[in-house]
């Protein structure tokens, strides 16, 4: 499926605040995932000559980053952090609670792909552990309690179109 | 409180907007600071003896200082917020309570290395952080801050933020700059150094959040008031992230110099009641674990090398008498070997097998050969990876090792950890 003449819009005009239009290749990603969810081949074949690059680079660089998605998983993604300090305040059980309370194992999705269980290295927010990043949304100090009534409610929320992503086209130079 | 100097404004409700900014004495640096030479500039942060606060604590003047003058390149400043460092989420309460002030400081820093474009590059999962840094930029330009000819002192700024995308590697500074310019974020080979040849080839400084956030107090107030705090050769305030087993987690910013249990007792509230004091990591993961029989130190650059474990990040990870330390060394090494870039040998198989090794003694015992192979596996990392990450892995190991060898030994006897706590 071809990116929303939007969505081009926006990457080429991140592109132009670059010296160097492949700069923008991350935040490309993160516009194409987020309308999409995840980043098919023909996605990345369609940012790498938006971008001036061979599909093989854009592939390369997208798998690199854990952020990028190139199947689709979950619609809600819970980001567990499993690194020391978390574990410290109990990550490890929170985690097989997790698992516990959704049917699945750490790496998966629910059968209906509406969760995905992630467990991630460092979140960077270690003094609130255990921590987890929800979309574009940190939990802190979680405990099972927490992350069930979490769970409860997303039951029925309604299901975002793509994955939460960061936004930097409202700040930095104007477009060249 | 009165020992803050990058703190000192986050009780101020509203801080984060320009308006309450400028209220509380926001952007004056400008005026002194865009009105001094380079070389001034460069000279008032090299007498206040600031050193990064990413985690080498090079002194800041000297970074700068290296950026060529006669260069006809243009030159970019790189403010890393790429925070990944395990226990370490100083730069995090930063970006979010008072961003402006790392716009500023970028701003001077800018100006001090003759560069008209700044970019902060932000780890991914900083969305909050992104919109709260992308917000303050946006309202430096507003207010005619950032731009061409700022406040007519003929100086010109363009700042944007950059995200990074789940990346630990991307901390290390020439990794961060082939993610900048849209490859995957492996290092670059040094020399030459980013101040000769980074971003695009041109002359590029990097430094930390925390690090810029001190530089507007420094030009406002002069280096001699920057040395009332810290010791001579570690000036100034660090803001220390205490998480793990204390009762009370969180940033604090104090003195350099300050006594390390008085962090942990005092502001962080103690280990757990029931519980006493094991180890602690003074500076994020990277650094080597000190007993707590160790742990009656100054905490500074200096008094913590010669306690034989290093300042870092400044990330101090607690852990009382519950802790295993296989477990702790088995769970660090998981984030090394995951965040591996791949592209050295040393470190990308180092780092399997010492996982490998840990999990085996962890869950099973392993054999007693099995810790000299540990050892022998370090030997074969120190000094010899690319980047500093492999360097970083050995230290949890070999820490851990030779402080609670008998950890070890009594997983090898028992067949397994003696204190797992089972599901």
């Amino acid at each position: 499926m071809p990116l929303l003449p939007e969505s081009t819009q926006r990457i080429r005009a991140i592109a132009a605040r670059y010296p160097h239009g492949q700069s923008a290749l991350i935040p490309a990603l993160y516009v194409a995932q987020g309308e999409q969810g995840s980043l098919s081949d023909e996605t990345l074949a369609e940012i790498a000559g938006l971008l001036g690059m061979t599909p093989v680079d854009v592939k390369a660089v997208a798998s690199f980053y854990t952020m990028f998605y190139r199947q689709p998983g979950g619609k809600f993604v819970f980001q567990v952090c499993g690194t020391l300090s978390c574990a410290l305040c109990g990550a490890e059980e929170l985690i097989r609670h997790m698992e516990e309370k959704l049917g699945i194992r750490a790496g998966q999705s629910t059968p209906d792909g509406r969760f995905k269980l992630e467990v991630v290295e460092c979140l960077g927010a270690c003094g609130s552990g255990p921590v987890m990043l929800l979309g574009d949304r940190y939990h802190h100090n979680l405990t099972p309690e927490l992350v069930d009534s979490i769970i409860d409610e997303l039951k029925t929320a309604p299901l975002p179109e793509g994955l939460p992503a960061p936004q930097v086209e409202s700040a930095g130079k104007p477009e060249r | 409180m009165a020992n803050e100097i990058v703190f000192s404004q986050n009780h101020i409700p509203g801080i984060a907007d320009i308006a309450t900014y400028l209220d509380n004495g926001g952007y004056q640096s400008l005026d002194k600071g865009l009105g001094m030479t380079p070389d001034e500039l460069i000279e008032i942060v090299k007498e206040s003896g600031l050193r990064g606060r990413g985690g080498a604590g090079f002194p800041t003047g000297m970074k700068w200082s290296f950026v060529p003058k006669d260069t006809p390149k243009p030159r970019y400043l790189v403010c890393n917020a790429d925070e990944s460092e395990p226990g370490t989420f100083k730069d995090n309460e930063l970006m979010l309570v008072n961003p402006h002030q790392i716009v500023e400081g970028m701003i001077l820093a800018c100006h001090a290395i003759g560069s008209q474009q700044g970019y902060i590059y932000i780890r991914g999962e900083f969305v909050e952080h992104i919109r709260a840094v992308s917000g303050a930029i946006e309202q430096a330009y507003e207010k005619g801050l950032l731009g061409e000819n700022i406040r007519g002192t003929g100086v010109t700024v363009h700042l944007a933020v950059h995200p990074g995308a789940g990346a630990y590697i991307c901390g290390e500074e020439s990794a961060l700059l082939n993610s900048l310019e849209g490859e995957r974020g492996l290092p670059r080979l040094k020399p030459p150094f980013p101040a000769v040849s980074g971003l695009y080839g041109c002359p590029t400084i990097i430094n930390n959040v925390e690090t810029l956030a001190n530089v507007p107090h420094i030009v406002n107030n002069g280096a001699r008031w920057f040395r009332q705090w810290g010791t001579e050769r570690s000036p100034g305030t660090k803001v220390v992230s205490v998480s793990g087993h204390v009762n009370n987690p969180g940033n604090f910013e104090v003195p350099l110099g300050t006594p390390m249990m008085q962090i942990i007792n005092d502001l962080a509230g103690g280990v757990r009641k029931g519980h006493t004091l094991k180890a602690v990591i003074p500076g994020g993961s990277s650094v080597p674990m000190l007993a707590a029989s160790e742990c009656d130190i100054a905490f500074d650059y200096e008094s913590i090398a010669a306690a034989g474990s290093m300042l870092g990040s400044a990330g101090l990870i607690v852990m009382d008498d519950s802790t295993c330390m296989v477990w702790a060394a088995r769970n660090l090494l998981h984030f090394y070997r995951h965040e591996s870039c791949g592209k050295c040998a040393p470190c990308r198989e180092g780092t399997d097998w010492l996982y490998k090794t840990l999990a085996r003694i962890e869950e099973t015992g392993g054999s007693e050969s099995d810790i000299d192979l540990l050892l022998d596996i370090c030997d074969n990392m120190d000094g010899k990876c690319f980047c500093p990450l492999g360097e970083a892995a050995i230290a949890p190991v070999i820490s851990s090792i030779s402080k609670w060898r008998d950890e070890y030994l009594a997983h090898t006897a028992h067949g397994g950890c003696p204190m797992r706590r089972e599901p």
